[in-house]
């Protein structure tokens, strides 16, 4: 027998890519390192996981001492909740480099296993760091990439701008606007069910408004549905806004942070909402994190966060059109 | 009947679509970070050849289409309908024009195609990538000319016009690219 030849040991990325992976991550760290914001390590492997429904976590066991048979560990999908246990314990502004890791993503913008910059600003609101954002991406693309200045546009206007179609009416509207695009029913998005509205809002961003967004600059979005809050405070009013925003460039979605949500009672009938949900829509359930909730009790300084995906800015700065292009070893070579 | 879910989309799966049978050519996972996954599609519907776009919610399934590709052997024409044997079975099928299309003037008795089969019945037909024909019509070429620079139309014995160089006259073989059309040599029996 002769060895098989496998042309796919060698990297996906060029080294040229990992230079620039090098380059773009060492400017991020030094940005936020002179700002003072402190950088942290947290457990990839949790007891608990995130309860959004459109999140899944990958799922692992640990046995040995302390777990003699055996218990279930959940990979991040961000590192989000331990992190505001250390800012709820009075780490201030804190940032971390690392890899999260999601179950069923896998294409041109995605892998299960990429990473992120998570960074918690405190003191700041939702529009305070989208400015500081504005800073930290231009810096790590400064010689890269010659972008104009950035702009923020609501999630209203930019459905309205883009789709002609206002994202807070009911879901027939973006049914409707759906099936006058080729995409709704019978046969296909049709899976959707009539009265799940965030889908159909989900339908209409990604096909017509996410594509334009961000041309040759970076673009916040802002003031999302209050059912698509995740973490974020919601500003009452008509309608409820989510204190959340979006970064985009070239029509990726780079980054997603919020005004962070410090009320932990609102954030434990979050979690009951989402896995209330999980449970009617026959996703594994997973366990509440308590901890976080107790954090949150203990008090949550007012804060801001965002998670901003590296690979796809690293993709950005390069000029290439998928992720796997800046992957040493994406999945399919891991 | 076998369904496929979004995750087993990939170009080149045979899949129902609107009654018809049709090949995924891209597949495309979209999803907003905190949002609904949606995988984008297209697909080219294997009767008409018309391609389409369309967009399932991630985790949805489509009908598998019983499309094969299989070799058979080109028998004969009886004017109306082409006959092709499986050369392991030896079961004959008779597929129409829509099914054979251009590769009509290509076919020789006694090659070998590649017929795709919809529940057993031809839906196309594609010649050998290269096939040898004679040829029946030319005008005389120049005495000399052994360049090929310039060259002339040639009708071949299945009925297809091709460009060949003026060295070439009726009554020789030449080996034909049946994808460009184009002449590729002169041939022997």
């Amino acid at each position: 027998m002769t060895a098989e030849y496998r042309p796919d040991w060698r990297p996906a990325a060029s080294t040229g890519m990992l230079q620039l992976r090098a380059r773009i991550v060492s400017r991020l760290r030094a940005f936020l390192d002179n700002q003072g914001v402190l950088e942290v390590e947290t457990p990839l492997l949790s007891h608990c996981a995130a309860t959004d429904v459109h999140l899944r976590s990958l799922a692992t066991r640990y046995t040995g001492p302390g777990a003699p048979g055996g218990r279930t560990l959940y990979l991040h999908t961000s590192p989000e909740y331990p992190m505001k246990r250390l800012l709820a314990a009075g780490s201030g502004s804190i940032y971390q480099l690392c890899k999260a890791f999601r179950d069923g993503e896998s294409g041109r913008l995605h892998n299960p296993e990429f990473t992120l910059l998570e960074w918690y600003q405190v003191g700041d609101d939702h529009h305070a760091l989208m400015g500081r954002i504005a800073a930290l991406v231009g810096d790590a693309l400064y010689g890269l990439l010659d972008l104009a200045p950035a702009e923020t546009i609501t999630y209203r206007e930019a459905f309205l701008h883009y789709a002609g179609v206002d994202p807070f009416t009911d879901a027939a509207a973006l049914i409707d606007w759906a099936h006058r695009h080729g995409l709704g029913p019978p046969d296909t998005a049709g899976a959707l069910p009539a009265g799940d509205l965030d889908g159909w809002r989900d339908l209409v961003l990604t096909h017509a408004v996410e594509p334009n967004l961000g041309r040759g600059r970076l673009v916040f979005v802002h003031d999302y549905p209050a059912s698509q809050a995740a973490l974020a405070c919601v500003r009452p009013g008509i309608p409820p806004l989510a204190e959340r925003f979006e970064l985009y460039l070239e029509g990726v979605e780079l980054a997603n942070g919020y005004h962070e949500l410090a009320d932990a009672p609102e954030l434990g009938r979050r979690f009951d909402t989402d896995l209330e949900r999980r449970r009617v829509l026959g996703l594994a359930t997973v366990p509440r994190d308590e901890r976080l909730l107790a954090a949150l009790a203990a008090g949550l300084p007012d804060c801001s966060g965002v998670a901003i995906g590296i690979d796809r800015l690293i993709m950005l700065a390069a000029g290439a059109r998928a992720i796997d292009s800046v992957l040493a070893f994406p999945l399919e070579r891991a | 009947m076998t369904t496929y879910s979004t995750n087993e989309f990939k170009p080149g799966l045979k899949v129902m679509l609107d009654g018809d049978p049709c090949s995924i050519i891209e597949n495309e996972f979209v999803k907003p970070g905190k949002g609904q996954a949606f995988n984008r599609v297209k697909i080219r519907n294997l009767k008409t050849g018309r391609v389409i776009e369309r967009t399932y919610k991630s985790g949805d399934t489509m009908e598998g289409a019983d499309v094969i590709d299989i070799e058979m052997q080109y028998l004969y024409n009886d004017g109306e309908f082409w006959h092709f044997m499986n050369p392991e079975s030896f079961e004959q099928i008779a597929a129409d024009h829509n099914a054979v299309g251009d590769a009509a003037k290509w076919m020789k008795e006694q090659d070998t195609c590649m017929v795709t089969l919809w529940n057993g019945v031809p839906l196309s037909v594609e010649p050998p990538h290269t096939v040898v024909l004679k040829i029946v019509e030319t005008d005389p070429g120049v005495r000399g000319d052994t360049s090929g620079g310039g060259g002339k139309p040639a009708t071949l014995d299945t009925g297809a016009v091709v460009r060949v160089p003026l060295f070439v006259q009726v009554g020789e073989l030449v080996k034909v690219n049946t994808r460009t059309g184009e002449y590729i040599s002169r041939a022997k029996e």
